[in-house]
């Protein structure tokens, strides 16, 4: 087997140093009827032939993005990562480096988790960030219970227009902490609705921007309502391009920004694994979750960096940790520095203006469609839109004409009939406009 | 005098080993500033056209002023991470031996296969009909998942080994809150790694702490004792994390179950026994694997993991959203709770957005159809021998406090070969990175004094591990023969001395800050 | 008259003057925690139970909770530790103090240990 470097041999002299019979021999503290003498069901091994043809059949069997025009966001989007971005994350020492628990052989990891909680600060205009977290759900999560923590109060209000996947990992993680959460109801295309749940009891308002629909607004009304209450704003961002082009949370009153980095660096990936990025006031840090880059000085009076606040963490404070995370999203959070590092300030307002232009182009283009409604006024690189027939349907249909055609709002939101008919559409730098008359073509078609 | 390398370990280089050079670089180490310090405004490594916007749309949000970014072109980008890279120690380049994280090989083969577009490229969201070969590789691995377990049921989403803890927790919770049940403690032994008692507090419970015995298993009467009427669950790992087998196990799972308790097993050492052990048969409710450690998706710097948990039947029913389920030729997620419920189901809520680590999935797969059935129980054999054979070839120089019987995939060592010598744990870890090797994990378990916790996986050869112990023997024999000054202070030779945690926690620095230099620079 | 001061088995030290105890940690336990690198210190006005959390203190490697040796209201905290921890390693007994309490019940300050039973204690470890 081609990865284990021991031979027979080997395992007959090491056994003999060992001073047992056999490798079964080493196994003796396992209860006799729990060790397996036979081998459990599964294929023998195969080389890499056999496992790429395996699994190719199966990525065949997927509809990849970049094979046809796509509209789909809703959390997740589609943009060009650099070439020179997978290459630099593939170097063995960032891919099979751990933790980096010993930093004197760790400054290369620990140098760029600086840059990034630099760069994570710099976009969400906050002053401080952690060191990434999984991805943009448990980030919004605990950022919930940090506020409920800075806060000393147990009740949350959430946005009805915060991403449901976002409300539904929040709810759960939230409610078995012993947190009381209140939702808005949603509304495309509307403003905020849910500041009026606020009370003196409250610890957050969690509200997304552009928010699930795609809409844009100004929080500062918001967090100005929050802290008369004595809550804290917790804004959530889930494409983080957006703020190429958008005022940011931290210039709008947010205390506490929740976002999936997802969109600079990483693939689409069905799902995962994406990038939290969490970020603050300072006057939070020691009630922020997650690791902690700073910078120091070695014995020689170098600068260096270094884990820090660790005592806020779980592998010291335990039970009574901020966190119980332990991973981060490493290599994610690699290509996030890499990618924003190439953009720099003049590309990342680029990618961000072109990202507007398209959807707008897209949006346009469609409200000329008999049939389809753009429900959105203001927005960055998604909207909403009313169609004449049930939007699953509809997308089921497009994607028989070729057209992954967005996301239907009833998948993430079946009991609002109301929303049945209503399809949200996202546009990237990737969007061409031949991609648009496709689907503005398709579409017409199947509204018909 | 020469070294195994046939290297000199004195003369003419040793006169020249301190001199300055006029770079502050030294051959192969470069230094290398911040990229705020290096970029320059005006510059960009991404050619873009420029957008045409009239009349944004941005409801009078555009940002105004700049984010700070600095600009860099593509090679100085590729430059300035490449030297980083090489601060960096990894498994690539040598021996990791750090306990309870199994630092194992990771085959390139599944880089490969987890970047081809048709599971890289494709939305969490796009219509099921267009991903069924994404839910079919995910109901593989989870059908390979449970076999490789014995249990009935396994829950996909949770992102990492403490998701997964929560996760199954969670189930647990559910489980009780279904059957009228107000239970709120979890007992965890007192070797646990630190996430257990996080989670457990996390979740909501309270957490008490079983000690262990002399043996450094779990105290089987001290925990007998604690079970009661209140106890939602107990932790416990296995093999656990002094690297031995809890040998009661069973009779561990029985005595909870009497207790109307369930037993979550903390799998991150399930690699020790995988394709040879099924924690089914032992008896267990619910275990997280670590797809990082067991299935060598790469650590990649501390994430990101995948964390999927197995549950017995009577934890199933609560297992949380999504579900793959089959549906006419295909598959079919459900993604809604009411939906579940028609089927009898009761998923206690969702773990994260959209569906999991897809993408540590496809590398888990192919990690697993490389090795096989017969090739994982090989893994399992060659990473418990491997680890007894360094056990066996130090415990004569070094403490084991273990060491009478074999252990499992690592080898614990305490502090007591060092008494009296000036030298701590601290101090030969340090000085293992003098040597070109990563040290192993210190002061963990805390269960013994100055702990060292080694675990050589089962991806190294055999002259790997003898040139290894050849280095811990002669480290142990220096530091018995008083000879401290080859570790004071050490490391002396890595790209940095000690690091002073100490300043960096009284006065955190958290972030670059423009100072009135590189704003100067940045207006050139 | 001169003002004792009493010890506790966490290494904490009691200095009662005219109802008002002040409240540190021994020089033991200082050297025991190594470098000082951040202090948590409760509300004035704050009322602490006989054994409640008065405090933290924080090493790099470690976070101890500092538990009141006696019941009583905070009345007073060293703000000028939270600003530079270091002065708990520097003078644990002196510069170095945590908050002063408005004892309960004084009777609890002349239960805890004297100097030289503490020393025996320490000696016993």
């Amino acid at each position: 087997m081609r990865y284990l470097p021991l031979t027979e041999t080997d395992r007959r002299t090491m056994l003999g140093v060992v001073g047992a019979k056999s490798v079964d021999d080493l196994f003796r503290d396992v209860p006799r009827e729990a060790y397996l003498t036979t081998l459990v069901d599964l294929p023998m091994h195969a080389g890499e032939i056999e496992v790429e043809r395996e699994l190719a059949k199966l990525a065949n069997r997927n509809v990849a993005a970049g094979s046809v025009p796509f509209f789909v966001g809703a959390g997740a989007y589609r943009h060009h990562v650099p070439a020179s971005v997978d290459h630099l994350i593939q170097r063995s020492e960032f891919l099979t480096s751990y933790t980096p628990y010993q930093p004197e052989i760790a400054q290369g990891t620990l140098q760029y988790l600086f840059e990034f909680q630099t760069q994570v600060a710099m976009l969400t205009g906050m002053e401080v960030a952690n060191a990434s977290m999984y991805d943009g759900s448990t980030a919004a999560t605990e950022a919930v219970l940090m506020a409920a923590r800075v806060t000393g109060k147990k009740r949350i209000v959430l946005s009805g227009n915060l991403h449901p996947h976002y409300a539904e990992t929040i709810r759960t993680t939230a409610e078995t902490a012993g947190l009381e959460i209140v939702t808005g109801k949603a509304a495309a295309g509307m403003g905020e609705t849910a500041d009026h749940l606020l009370d003196d009891n409250t610890a957050c308002l969690v509200v997304q921007n552009p928010d699930f629909f795609g809409s844009l607004r100004d929080l500062t009304p918001l967090s100005d309502a929050a802290h008369t209450k004595g809550a804290l704003l917790v804004a959530v961002v889930t494409e983080i391009v957006s703020l190429g082009s958008v005022t940011p949370p931290g210039e709008m009153g947010a205390d506490i920004v929740a976002a999936e980095g997802q969109s600079i660096g990483n693939a689409l990936n069905f799902g995962g694994p994406y990038v939290g990025l969490f970020a603050t006031r300072s006057k939070f840090v020691r009630q922020m979750p997650g690791r902690l880059v700073g910078e120091t000085v070695d014995a020689e009076g170098r600068r260096g960096y270094v884990l820090t606040l660790s005592t806020r963490e779980q592998h010291i404070r335990r039970d009574k940790a901020t966190s119980n995370i332990c991973t981060n999203s490493g290599l994610c959070c690699l290509a996030f520095t890499i990618h924003l590092a190439l953009l720099g300030e003049d590309g990342f307002h680029k990618l961000a203006g072109l990202n507007h232009e398209r959807a707008v182009m897209t949006a346009d283009r469609l409200a000329k469609i008999h049939g389809v409604e753009v429900l959105t006024p203001s927005f960055f690189n998604e909207f909403t839109v009313k169609l004449s027939k049930p939007a699953a349907e509809v997308v089921e249909k497009l994607t028989k004409e070729n057209v992954l055609g967005g996301v239907p709002v009833s998948r993430l939101m079946p009991h609002d009939k109301s929303m049945g008919n209503l399809l949200i559409v996202a546009a990237t730098e990737l969007t061409t406009p031949s991609d648009i008359e496709a689907f503005a073509t398709a579409l017409t078609k199947v509204l018909a | 005098m020469m070294n195994k390398q046939g290297r000199s370990t004195h003369g003419a280089a040793d006169e020249h080993a301190h001199f300055e050079t006029i770079s502050g670089d030294r051959g192969l180490d470069h230094e290398e500033p911040l990229i705020f310090e290096i970029g320059r405004l005006g510059k960009c490594g991404v050619d873009l056209p420029e957008p045409e916007i009239k009349h944004d749309r941005l409801g009078g949000l555009r940002r105004r002023g700049t984010v700070g970014l600095p600009g860099l072109s593509e090679p100085e980008v590729v430059r300035h991470f490449v030297r980083l890279s090489r601060m960096n120690y990894a498994i690539d380049a040598g021996l990791y031996p750090l306990g309870s994280c199994t630092m194992k090989h990771n085959p390139r083969l599944n880089e490969k296969m987890a970047r081809l577009p048709g599971f890289a490229d494709i939305h969490p969201l796009q219509p099921v009909s267009t991903v069924q070969g994404a839910l079919a590789l995910i109901e593989q691995l989870a059908h390979w998942l449970k076999l490789l377990t014995n249990m009935p049921a396994v829950a996909m989403s949770p992102k990492a080994g403490a998701h997964g803890e929560q996760c199954g927790l969670k189930a647990i919770k559910a489980a009780h809150k279904a059957h009228g049940q107000k239970r709120n403690v979890i007992l965890v032994p007192e070797s646990a790694h630190g996430t257990n008692p996080a989670t457990a507090a996390l979740v909501g419970f309270t957490v008490e702490e079983v000690p262990a015995n002399e043996r450094g298993r779990v105290d089987l009467a001290a925990l007998k004792a604690k079970l009661g009427p209140n106890v939602a669950a107990v932790m416990l790992t296995n093999p656990n994390t002094c690297g031995l087998f809890e040998n009661d196990m069973r009779e561990i799972a029985d005595a909870v179950h009497k207790a109307g308790a369930y037993f979550y097993c903390d799998g991150a050492n399930f690699n020790a026994i995988v394709g040879r052990v099924r924690p089914g048969d032992l008896g267990i409710d619910a275990m997280h694997i670590n797809l990082h450690k067991t299935f060598s998706t790469p650590h990649g710097g501390g994430g990101p993991g995948a964390g999927p948990v197995v549950l017995s039947e009577a934890l199933a029913p609560f297992a949380p959203l999504p579900l793959i389920v089959h549906y006419d030729n295909g598959f079919k997620l459900i993604e809604d709770d009411a939906e579940a419920k028609a089927r009898d189901l009761k998923p206690f809520g969702r773990m994260c957005a959209f569906h999991g680590q897809m993408g540590m999935f496809v590398r888990a797969m192919a990690y697993m159809l490389s090795h096989g059935a017969d090739g994982l129980a090989q893994v399992a054999g060659d990473a418990v021998l491997n680890a007894n054979y360094v056990l066996a070839s130090l415990k004569d120089v070094m403490s084991a406090p273990f060491g009478q019987g074999p252990c499992m995939h690592e080898a614990l060592f305490d502090d007591a070969f060092l008494k009296d010598t000036g030298v701590t744990t601290l101090d030969i870890a340090k000085a293992l990175i003098d040597e070109g090797y990563h040290p192993m994990t210190m002061y963990f378990p805390l269960v013994v004094h100055g702990a060292m916790l080694i675990e050589p996986t089962e991806t190294e050869s055999k002259r790997a591990l003898d040139d290894f112990i050849a280095v811990m023997r002669g480290l142990a024999e220096k530091a018995q023969g008083n000879d401290k000054s080859r570790f004071q202070g050490a490391p002396f030779l890595a790209p940095r001395r000690r690091l002073d945690e100490t300043a960096a926690a009284r006065k955190p620095v958290l972030r670059w800050t423009p100072s009135a230099k590189s704003t100067a620079q940045a207006a050139e | 008259m001169m003002i004792e001061t009493r010890y506790t088995k966490d290494h904490e030290w009691v200095r009662l003057d005219g109802g008002i105890a002040t409240i540190g940690i021994t020089d033991y336990a200082a050297e025991q925690l190594g470098d000082v690198v951040f202090v948590e210190l409760p509300k004035v006005g704050k009322a602490i139970e006989k054994g409640g959390e008065a405090a933290v203190v924080e090493s790099v490697k470690a976070a101890s909770e500092v538990y009141a040796p006696i019941a009583g209201e905070v009345v007073e905290v060293n703000s000028a530790i939270e600003g530079e921890p270091a002065n708990v390693n520097a003078e644990p007994m002196g510069a170095g103090w945590f908050i002063k309490l408005k004892v309960k019940n004084a009777a609890e300050v002349g239960a805890l240990m004297t100097e030289a039973q503490y020393r025996d204690y320490l000696k016993g470890l």
